[in-house]
């Protein structure tokens, strides 16, 4: 492509069109920024971004209605995760019975390497039990590295509840009616 | 107490004219460069302030001393307004691991910013700052070549940044150096010749003549408009200030000639910069626009009482500070000449315009005598 360049006439070349046009550029930004306080900067800490309804923050363990946990220890994520973020520790035959009462198991300990997790959401893709959401937190700090791997109490506690599907309640119902007599269902 | 200063009377009585004088000088010595330093660091502030004004920003707004926030009202605004950032920046480039990389000529490497800073410093000894205060004039150095000195100063300025390009080993800072050394050459040329009409119509070498001429007759820029403007460009072009920052040119030589400075070296160039600023805006203050003079309140003879003598240092600054604020303006308005286009400007229009309008002065100046 070739640009046509006019040459330049003699008032454009004093360079003062320019200048002028420099000045009223300037002053209305200043005006703007400074009396109208049209400034579009945020101030961070005190100020913040709010997150679109898609965004994908940091994953955190959610709870189901009940207060549960909601992961059973399958531990599909941990080896989904492309950083090898996720580190779950089974509870083992002698560990601690699941706190929902149709789950067979849940983690002893789930740990997330914050600084190792690159918020790719293949850990809440894969998840049967819809245990795991990327929140919309995406500043987490801390004074070491110790500090930013959050345990399963923390993740728990940050994650909040999350009924989703419940896939588990219908049989759990049907279970239930069998026990007494006669059956409804 | 009172004996104390019944002492310090005596001994002041007792001096000879001699060293009264040098006594003044160094206390003048200490009070304006301490002036100068604290308006290099707000001329920083204002500058980010500003800056970030220009570009929809609002700038240094969080440094806060610690109580400072305690104060009602005031502690808050003067945080936002970043009046501590100074402060900041100072302690800042004090506590910083004063690096020095491999391979650069030490001696040169060290001496660069010496020899950028002091130059920058010495300008400010010829300006008339104000006319008197008590008995002590208020300037420096009364010279009768004050024009011939501060351009003789300020040339030694580019060899900072040159030796700085030369001992720093690394191309961008060496890149930084040739483009100033070009560019020193040919505004200081045009600069020289702009302030000779200036000197044709006063017909005296001395700043404080200059600045009574202009109290009787009114402001020079009236009377040589054409020099004010090869002069101002020029004063941008010698301060290395955009339009014309080649040898910084952040976007093209990472920071030009002090690329490979840190800590307090990179500061002196830094505050050699904007002294530099400030002694240009004071020069031009003093030789366009009738330094402290204003030409009603009786503002516009030497003061009598000790009130007018402040009054007229504040008018000093008050002008100087508009050019101060017209210098980081124009930086955050135009885009950077190219080098060819710098050297058009300086060697092809503004060298024939000067010698033009040296002649066109003394001509006009020959037919009125």
């Amino acid at each position: 492509m070739i640009v046509n360049r006019k040459p330049l006439t003699f008032w454009e070349r004093l360079y003062l069109p320019a200048i002028v046009g420099g000045f009223k550029v300037t002053l209305k930004h200043a005006y703007a920024t400074l009396i109208q306080g049209k400034k579009v900067t945020m101030e961070y800490p005190e100020q913040k971004w709010a997150v679109p309804a898609d965004y994908r923050g940091a994953p955190y363990l959610v709870k189901d209605q009940e207060g549960n946990t909601k992961c059973v220890s399958c531990q599909l994520c941990e080896f989904v995760c492309p950083p090898k973020a996720i580190r779950i520790t089974p509870p083992g035959p002698t560990g601690k019975p699941a706190d929902r009462t149709n789950a067979e198991k849940m983690p002893a300990e789930f740990e997330i390497n914050m600084l190792r997790c690159i918020y790719c959401g293949f850990c809440q893709e894969v998840c049967p039990e819809e245990a795991i959401f990327l929140q919309k937190d995406y500043s987490l700090v801390g004074s070491n590295r110790a500090e930013m791997i959050y345990n399963k109490e923390k993740l728990l506690a940050l994650g909040g509840t999350h009924g989703g599907i419940q896939k588990w309640k219908l049989k759990l119902e049907e279970a239930r009616e069998q026990e007494s007599f006669p059956v409804k269902l | 107490m009172d004996s104390i200063l019944n002492h310090i009377t005596n001994w002041y009585g007792s001096l000879s004219p001699t060293s009264l004088f040098c006594l003044w000088a160094l206390i003048k010595i200490a009070v304006v460069i301490g002036v100068v330093q604290g308006m290099v660091s707000y001329t920083v502030l204002a500058e980010r302030k500003i800056s970030a004004w220009i570009q929809d920003r609002t700038g240094p707004n969080r440094t806060a001393p610690p109580f400072v926030k305690d104060i009602p009202v005031i502690g808050p605004f003067l945080i936002r307004l970043g009046i501590f950032q100074p402060l900041a920046d100072g302690l800042k480039f004090m506590f910083k691991e004063d690096f020095t990389p491999a391979g650069v000529r030490k001696i040169y490497f060290f001496l660069a910013p010496a020899v950028a800073v002091i130059p920058s410093m010495l300008t400010v000894a010829v300006i008339p700052f104000g006319s008197m205060l008590g008995a002590q004039k208020m300037v420096i150095a009364d010279l009768n070549v004050g024009i011939l000195y501060t351009f003789g100063i300020v040339s030694m300025g580019v060899y900072g940044i040159v030796l700085a390009g030369y001992a720093a080993n690394s191309k961008f800072p060496f890149l930084g150096g040739i483009r100033s050394s070009a560019q020193m050459i040919s505004y200081e040329i045009s600069m020289g010749l702009s302030v000779i009409p200036v000197l044709l119509i006063v017909g005296n070498l001395n700043l404080g003549g200059i600045i009574n001429w202009q109290a009787d007759h009114g402001w020079l820029v009236i009377y040589a408009p054409v020099a004010f403007i090869i002069f101002l460009v020029a004063s941008f072009a010698e301060t290395n200030r955009t339009p014309f920052d080649l040898p910084e040119a952040e976007t093209e030589l990472v920071g030009g000639y002090h690329t490979e400075y840190g800590s307090m070296k990179f500061a002196l160039f830094f505050l050699a910069e904007y002294s530099n600023l400030v002694a240009s805006s004071g020069m031009m203050v003093t030789l366009f626009f009738g330094g402290w003079t204003l030409p009603f309140w009786g503002l516009d003879h030497p003061a009598q009482s000790l009130g007018m003598g402040v009054a007229h240092i504040l008018v000093f600054l008050a002008k100087m500070l508009f050019f101060v604020v017209l210098f980081i303006w124009v930086r955050w308005m135009f885009p950077r000449f190219r080098y060819d286009q710098l050297m058009d400007l300086g060697w092809r229009r503004f060298l024939p315009l000067a010698l033009v309008n040296i002649l066109v002065t003394a001509i006009i100046l020959w037919m009125m005598a």
